[in-house]
């Protein structure tokens, strides 16, 4: 490779289009927000005027804190479920041989590939008999589905990297099976579970079309499906500065996690599906 | 310190395979044993079986007169070295070969004594605060080790500890074993496919092919008295020479000229229905250079036979002449296919390979005479490959 | 060295086949049952009764606004779907986003993912920044995208003609929601493209190095040939996850001049038409869709069952 000083320019250079390509619908949307209401017509990449107007004003709508809750709550819940009965799950496809695990398998993988919106309209209906509709368990229940395939390869992955020897090992020194799993399996797995945990919260957090089909108030509406219905008469004329706000919040706490996580996301997207 | 006693030990899968058949072993206290064999052999199972690591399906396992068949492996009290190493890499050195202590809820301090005199011992007292991930191959083997012997147990298990190693640190570990065993004391059985390591290491070995134990034995005894072509072949390096031969008119028929039949051969054949073919096995250092005769007892006995040498390795202390033979010399067998595991021996055998003393003056290209005793020839049955030699 | 394995020294004896399963099997068994039970009940529970019950709808006269006109009524929903415009320029128009982005995710993608595996510095930055695409909010980033191609707002309307609002006519609408959908999601096309980049050994690329081989025809002959099985991987699930757009198209133009794609008018025909046989039949069809593009992928290309779908 060549680590010459034209060599690192001319990366430098590469590298400065990647970060433009990711970052400037990103700032754009931040300088967005932050610009003054009566400037928004003025067509300027950078705020002339800056303003902390849109949050203050967002923060204000009840319906829109209602709906980072709901997102939060619906999001950790889901999670929760999804990593507790997915690592569960894994753990068995990646370690034990028991008839129908590609029965397990193959479930996974058609809900991965699955439409959402074909079960929408069936489950409209549904909930609606059953009295979900509206509810968080009537979008947690989906959010659990659509995670958990995801949840079930990346954690069994996780845990056939872990050598069958350690737990062999710890046997010979004199562990109960239990004993091996607390000291031996849980630490080595926690980190591939934090990260699993990490993707399965993007995935409900992301949702949008759940949200808006199964809901019908702010009981349950999750954040991205509020902003859909900001409509700007109760702050400002225009919402364009109230969507912009939200949309930045919803999206700096996934930016963190990314940005924190970085190494163990990228080794977690990309676990399983170089075997394909 | 404990006596190992299989009887009768089978290890068959729910699919129907067996990998263990009837297996019947006394290892003696403070015995270091190894059982040694090609890949598929069954040893790596018998070692689990021990351990406690896999089910027995038949047979009983007595650790010191007592059945431990049902024993779960931390009742066996029995430690175990990986191929892998197997050590945790979440704990430092440290943690590692304190784990069975702390498991044993073993007083801190005592422990701690005991994992410093541990290190000691396997001169890893540096790295004591290290994670595995820091430390070399032969360090992570050492602290592997180390975990083993720290808590004093009835046995060590070790499969294949040194095949993750270099060729240089493998001698060195090899001798290090040798001498921890010595010291300690502790009954090992130790697995692994070499057996170059076989034969330095044991008191006795336990060569497996297929399930099947096919002989137990000091290393001498496998070398110099091998049962059948499969031991004759795995045991010793370079492979004992093994050609096709006819018996024909009191005498052996094959590629190095006719060999008349000695009383020994004669015995041999006729106690086992005197077959008119059989496949003779020479080992390569029981030929020598007959020009370097001169000095020595000329013994009226010897045999001779003379070939081009093809290649000539050099090593120092001694060489290796390969002599080319004819086409149609290869013996084809399933008992050496086994043995050469993963080497053609179609092609390796159609050459015989004599061990020279290093004065000798053989060059490529160059006629060479070689001399052997007859009473270093092997006679096989083909088919069975029983050692006819042998079993007189 | 040493190529054991221990676990497979098994050799066969015939006639010694022992049917009943040892006790440690059987629980083995039992236990691996119990440990995938919750979550296949639940992938069950929530797809499995649900797609019955979709089909079960879509034989049926059901509006929500007429419910007494509820009858069984056959293919005819099929009928009326497959013979209407609205539906085959929904189609097309989901075909033509998901053929667009993909091939062009596919080599914007190999591009970023080949500056992220090779670039020299600040690998650990591109790498983190990369993801942002990837980690934001489908929604959040639709809205940016409108208001840049918003007249008067918008930052990018001002590189047009004046007077122009690309989103008001049929194909440049087309286009931004491609380019929305492009931007989102080639970080993962970008991450999945750069894991099988890992797969080409550095000793094989040097060695087609020695043997003359140009920096193109390493990547072309080489590389590209060994990431096969991860190109298609990625390809399968970026193709099946562009079928399903909605939320892009929801926020940039809610089907306006046409651009709705087949999951945003299935919507439209549930939440808006309160058509319930309609909005399960196109369900049905789009279920359907999808499944075949999988079969195509998985039969005719020969792409092996890859992971499942991380969005």
């Amino acid at each position: 490779m060549d680590r010459t000083a034209g060599g690192i320019t001319r990366w430098s250079l590469v590298n400065l289009l990647v970060l433009l390509y990711a970052l400037v619908p990103v700032v754009w949307i931040a300088s967005l927000s932050f610009k003054d209401p009566s400037t928004f017509t003025d067509g300027t990449f950078f705020p002339t005027r800056w303003t902390l107007r849109n949050y203050s004003g967002i923060f204000d709508n009840a319906d829109f804190v209602r709906g980072l809750g709901n997102s939060i709550g619906i999001g950790l819940v889901s999670t929760l479920v999804a990593i507790v009965i997915g690592t569960m799950a894994a753990y068995a496809v990646a370690r034990l041989d028991f008839p129908g695990k590609p029965l397990v398998l193959g479930l996974s993988l058609l809900i991965a590939m699955f439409p959402q919106i074909s079960l929408v309209t069936p489950l409209f209906e549904i909930e609606r008999t059953l009295g979900l509709f509206d509810t968080w368990p009537g979008l947690i229940l989906p959010y659990i589905t659509f995670a958990l395939p995801l949840t079930i390869y990346t954690l069994s992955t996780f845990f056939k990297e872990i050598p069958w020897d350690l737990e062999k090992a710890a046997k010979m020194d004199g562990a109960t099976p239990f004993q091996a799993f607390r000291r031996v399996i849980v630490p080595l797995a926690t980190p591939g579970v934090v990260t699993t945990a990490i993707l399965a919260f993007i995935v409900c957090w992301n949702d949008f079309l759940f949200s808006i089909s199964l809901t019908s108030s702010s009981r349950a509406r999750t954040a991205p499906a509020t902003i859909s219905f900001f409509t700007g008469s109760s702050q400002f004329e225009n919402p364009t500065g109230s969507i912009a706000a939200a949309a930045i919040v919803i999206t700096v706490p996934i930016v963190v996690f990314v940005l924190v996580f970085q190494r163990r996301i990228v080794a977690g997207l990309t676990s399983g599906a170089v075997k394909g | 310190m404990a006596e190992i006693v299989l009887s009768g030990v089978t290890k068959r899968y729910p699919d129907g395979t067996t990998a263990v058949q009837d297996l019947d072993l006394s290892i003696a206290d403070r015995e270091f044993i190894i059982l040694v064999g090609p890949s598929g052999c069954g040893k790596s199972t018998t070692l689990n079986m021990i351990a406690g690591l896999e089910d027995i399906s038949e047979g009983e396992l007595l650790i010191d007169g007592r059945r431990v068949n049902d024993r779960a492996p931390r009742d066996r009290d029995i430690a175990m070295v990986f191929q892998s190493y197997a050590l945790y890499p979440h704990m430092t050195v440290r943690e590692n070969i304190g784990f069975p202590l702390k498991l044993a809820r073993m007083d801190k301090a005592e422990a701690n004594a005991k994992i410093e005199e541990a290190a000691r011992i396997l001169a890893i007292e540096p790295f004591l605060d290290r994670r595995p991930a820091h430390l070399s191959g032969g360090q992570r083997q050492r602290v592997a080790m180390g975990r083993a012997i720290v808590r004093n147990p009835k046995a060590f298990l070790m499969d294949e500890p040194l095949s993750n190693l270099d060729a240089k640190l493998r001698v060195q570990m090899r001798t290090m074993i040798s001498r921890l065993q010595n010291q300690l004391g502790t009954t090992t059985v130790y697995v692994t496919h070499d057996q170059t390591e076989a034969m330095t290491l044991g008191d006795r070995i336990v060569l497996m092919r297929r399930g099947i134990v096919q002989q137990v034995g000091t290393p001498e005894e496998l070398y110099d008295h091998p049962h059948n072509l499969f031991v004759a072949g795995f045991i010793g390096s370079p492979s004992m020479n093994f050609l096709p031969a006819d018996i024909s008119g009191g005498a052996l028929h094959s590629v190095l000229g006719e060999i008349p039949l000695s009383d020994r051969m004669r015995r041999a054949l006729e106690a086992h229905h005197s077959p008119d073919r059989v496949v003779m096995g020479v080992r390569p250092e029981a030929f020598a250079d007959a020009s370097l005769d001169r000095r020595r007892e000329h013994d009226a006995g010897e045999l001779r036979f003379g070939g081009r040498v093809e290649i000539l390795e050099s090593l120092g202390a001694e060489k290796f002449a390969y002599i080319d033979l004819e086409p149609g010399t290869v013996v084809d067998s399933e008992h050496l296919a086994d043995a050469f595991q993963g080497h053609s021996p179609g092609h390796r055998h159609a050459q015989i390979v004599a061990r020279l003393d290093p004065r000798s003056q053989a060059s490529e290209g160059r006629m060479l005479e070689l001399e052997y005793d007859p009473a270093s020839i092997h006679l096989f049955e083909p088919e069975t490959g029983l050692n006819l030699t042998e079993h007189v | 060295m040493n190529e054991e394995v221990s676990s497979t020294e098994v050799v066969p004896v015939p006639g010694r086949a022992v049917a009943v399963p040892s006790a440690n099997r059987r629980s083995e068994r039992r236990l691996g049952w119990m440990l995938c039970a919750p979550a296949a009940v639940v992938m069950l529970a929530v797809t499995g009764w649900p797609i019955v019950y979709s089909v079960l709808l879509s034989l049926q006269r059901f509006d929500l606004r007429f419910p007494a006109r509820k009858a069984w009524i056959g293919v005819d929903n099929y009928a009326t779907v497959l013979g209407s415009s609205f539906w085959w320029n929904a189609f097309a128009v989901t075909v033509l986003v998901t053929v667009v982005s993909v091939a062009v995710e596919l080599v914007l993608g190999m591009v970023i993912a080949l500056v992220m595996y090779r670039t020299i510095v600040g690998r650990g930055l591109v790498r983190a920044v990369v993801l942002i695409p990837y980690g934001i909010v489908t929604v959040a980033a639709a809205y940016g995208w409108k208001y840049a191609w918003t007249p008067g707002t918008g930052f990018l309307t001002r590189l047009l003609p004046a007077g122009s609002a690309p989103l008001t006519d049929h194909f440049p609408a087309i286009g931004i929601i491609i380019l929305a959908e492009i931007w989102k999601t080639t970080p993962f096309m970008a991450l999945l493209l750069m894991a099988g980049l890992a797969l080409v050994p550095e000793d094989t690329l040097k060695a087609a190095s020695t043997d003359g081989a140009t920096a193109w025809q390493r990547f072309t002959q080489i590389t590209l040939p060994l990431m096969k099985p991860a190109i298609l991987a990625a390809l399968l699930f970026r193709t099946l996850d562009a079928f399903r757009i909605f939320d892009d198209i929801f926020v940039l133009t809610n089907g306006a001049q046409n651009t709705g794609s087949v999951s945003l008018i299935a919507y439209h025909n549930l939440i808006g038409g309160l058509n319930l046989g309609i909005g399960s039949t196109m369900s049905v069809l789009i279920f359907v869709t999808v499944a075949l593009i999988a079969f195509v992928f998985v039969k005719v290309l020969g792409t092996s069952a890859p992971d499942a779908g991380r969005r």
